[in-house]
Formats: C-alpha cells, sequence, structure tokens
C-alpha cells in the first residue's frame, strides 16, 4: 500500500544497560515519549516495520563493508551483545518476510546499489529499539544497515538518495510500511568521553531535520561533524534517510540528554507526505 | 601497523566462542593466525586495552573484548584513560580521546 509510520529514536546500549543511573526524572520521561511512539507505531496498523540502523560491526566488518544493506530473510537473530549486560532476552526467531524484503530491495536498486544480506544478526542499535516499540516481537522487521562505522562512511547525499528509493519501494508495495531510523545524535561512545553530549549542535541538527531540510541536513562535513558530535555523530545518516523517506515535517516529542546513557535522548515523528 | 589484522581478529574473537577458548587456553597460536606487530601481539596476550586503544581499535570492537577479559564498563573507561597516559594519544582511527585525562564524563 504505502508507508504509513515514519519515527526516529536514539539506541544506545546504556538505555536498556543500566536505566538505574540515569536522572529519573529525564529517563521516566524518555520511556514514557517511547511508549508513545509505540502506541502511534500500532495505531498505524502496519504490516512491517523497516529499522534503518547504523550498526556497530554485528555484520559487517572492513572486510567487506556496503555502504547500504538489507536483510532479506523471514527470521533474525539479537541481541548480539551479552544479555546480562544488554538486559534484553536473545532471540533466534524475531520475525522478517523474505518476500517483501525482495521486491523492496528489487526496487531500491534501481536507483540504490543496496547489498542484501539473507542473515543478519542484530546488535543494540536494532535491539534496543525493538525493546520499547515491538516488545512482543509480533511485527515483522526488515534490517537496514548505513555504514556509519568504518571510513569512508556513506555520503550523506546518498543517505538521502536511499530514503528516497526506500519510499519508492514502500508505496509500490501492497503491505502497509512502517520505518524508524535509530541513531545518534552527539556522542562519543566506547571511549573515555563516554556521556559527552553536545546538545546546542543535537538541537540545531534536530531543528534542520524537523524542517526537512534537504541542504541543511546534508550539508555538514565528516570532520565537522566528527569536531562537534563525535564519532557517534556520523549516525545521523539514518536521520537524514528517514526524512528522504517521509517527506513531511518532523515533530520531535522528546529531547532530553542523558549522560549515563550518552546520548541525548531522541523520539521524533514525521509526517508522510506524497512524493 | 597492522591494525586491520588486529581489528580482524578482535571482531572474530568477538563473536566466536571456540576462538575464545582457544585464546584463554593459549592465546599464541590464535595469534599466529594474524599478521601483528610485536606490540600488538603483546597486547593481546596481557589484555593491555588501553594500548589497544591507543593503537587505534575501535571502541565498538574494544569494548567487547575488554567486557571478555573481564572489565566492568568503568574499568574499561578508566583502562583506555590509563593507555593514553602511558602510551599517549589514539595513534589512529576515530575513536580518540577529547576529554582530559582526570574527567570522568558520565561520572565513570
Ligand atoms: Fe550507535
Amino acid at each position: 500500500m504505502s508507508l504509513v509510520f515514519a519515527g526516529v529514536t536514539s539506541h544506545g546500549p546504556g538505555i536498556t544497560a543500566r536505566p538505574e543511573t540515569a536522572d529519573p526524572v529525564v529517563r521516566d520521561a524518555f520511556f514514557a515519549a517511547l511508549g508513545s511512539m509505540r502506541q502511534q507505531l500500532e495505531a498505524a496498523k502496519p504490516d512491517a516495520l523497516v529499522v534503518i540502523a547504523a550498526e556497530h560491526f554485528a555484520n559487517f566488518f572492513m572486510n567487506n563493508m556496503p555502504a547500504f544493506a538489507m536483510g532479506m530473510a523471514d527470521v533474525y537473530e539479537g541481541p548480539i551483545e551479552d544479555e546480562a549486560w544488554l538486559k534484553i532476552k536473545r532471540r533466534d526467531d524475531i520475525p522478517g518476510d523474505a518476500d517483501l524484503s525482495k521486491r523492496l530491495i528489487t526496487e531500491i536498486m534501481q536507483t540504490v546499489d543496496v547489498a542484501f544480506a539473507e542473515e543478519w544478526r542484530f546488535d543494540h542499535g536494532i535491539s534496543v529499539p525493538l525493546h520499547f516499540l515491538t516488545p512482543d516481537y509480533g511485527l515483522k522487521i526488515i534490517p537496514v544497515n548505513i555504514n556509519c562505522q568504518g571510513p569512508p562512511l556513506t555520503p550523506l547525499h546518498r543517505a538521502w538518495a536511499f530514503g528516497e528509493a526506500l519510499r519508492r519501494a514502500c508505496d509500490k508495495v501492497p503491505e502497509r510500511i512502517a520505518v524508524i531510523a535509530t541513531g545518534g545524535i552527539s556522542h562519543w561512545p566506547a571511549t573515555p568521553d563516554s556521556g559527552k553530549i553536545n546538545e546546542a549542535w543535537d538541537r540545531d541538527f534536530l531543528d534542520r531535520w524537523s524542517r526537512n531540510d534537504r541542504a541543511a541536513l546534508t550539508a555538514y562535513t565528516d570532520a565537522e561533524t566528527y569536531r562537534d558530535g563525535g564519532q557517534g555523530g556520523f549516525e545521523i545518516r539514518t536521520f537524514i534517510a528517514l526524512a528522504a523517506c517521509a517527506g513531511g515535517q518532523g515533530d520531535v516529542q522528546f529531547y532530553g540528554p542523558i549522560p549515563q546513557f550518552a546520548v541525548g535522548c531522541t523520539v521524533g515523528v514525521m509526517d508522510i507526505v506524497e512524493p | 601497523m597492522s591494525l586491520y589484522a588486529l581489528q580482524k581478529l578482535l571482531f572474530t574473537l568477538n563473536r566466536d566462542p571456540a576462538l575464545q577458548a582457544a585464546f584463554k587456553a593459549d592465546p599464541a597460536p590464535v595469534l599466529d593466525g594474524y599478521r601483528l606487530t610485536d606490540e600488538e601481539r603483546g597486547a593481546m596476550t596481557a589484555h593491555d586495552v588501553g594500548l589497544l586503544y591507543v593503537l587505534g581499535v575501535n571502541g565498538q570492537i574494544l569494548m567487547h573484548f575488554a567486557a571478555f577479559c573481564g572489565f566492568a564498563w568503568p574499568d574499561y573507561l578508566e583502562a583506555m584513560r590509563e593507555g593514553v597516559r602511558r602510551h599517549g594519544p589514539v595513534r589512529a582511527g576515530v575513536y580518540a580521546l577529547t576529554s582530559s585525562l582526570d574527567e570522568k564524563v558520565a561520572g565513570l
């Protein structure tokens, strides 16, 4: 049928691994916003959920790093992280839809060279958002990865092109498709800087995202992003692809820096506008 | 500098329980399978997370090895700071230290 829901959320592993360390007021407001996002997602009655993620070497490594990859399997596994650490139970029965993936990928390939993968192990980049949005794992998931981790990284204007291609593909299938992007915004994960957050940079980015300002969203150089948003800031690619996919104005329903989660925690939903 | 081989080893070790068992029993034969410098080899054998950090191992790979070696999260952060104290700034990659060495950014 078409795209029926578009949203963005953070995915820092601290969100599930160490919730007790965060300021309860900000944390509970963030969790409430995620709960509200879940309700909005369910109200859209999707048949499948595409998750545009930025993985951390769960499946892809510098021996063969795709700029874009998409899952094409009936079942997925995850999370790869230690269950006791991430506090999300590992499953090997997360439902996918290989046939739907194949149709989406076939259409995307008309304009963007996306790699496909008939096996995929989720890391916290997908498992943390799903833990809040589809905790009973009843919704079919289609994972997407944009290389935000091993330079040379996917250029921002190509992330935009991928989002447009994904939208065209969604509009050509009979199923109702929801899409979420996860990542960012500024953060310095897995370093001694973990917990540093550039709130001003985050808010400026979210302003560009909310306006769906293509030129402003794709204007960052990687050097600027690295300086102002850290190596975790490279994950803005997922939010940019989502904006291109949805096409409308974004509603930032929650933003709050939580150093113990290493990110400015974000929940946003974007209007879907006809291309 | 053979950072690629070092990271390939860690990436493989992170996800392969059989290799983890072999590495625990005797790291030398496992390390023989990768073209490592003596410094890289020594860091792996000594579980020197701080030196691995300075050598440029991506944090998303290194944090799993630190957990495998039994480092709690605050100890992992401190090991990286200690690595920079002993060996100087991070030599490669994008996981450099930008906070000061005595700063505990998130209180950890
Ligand atoms: Fe991430």
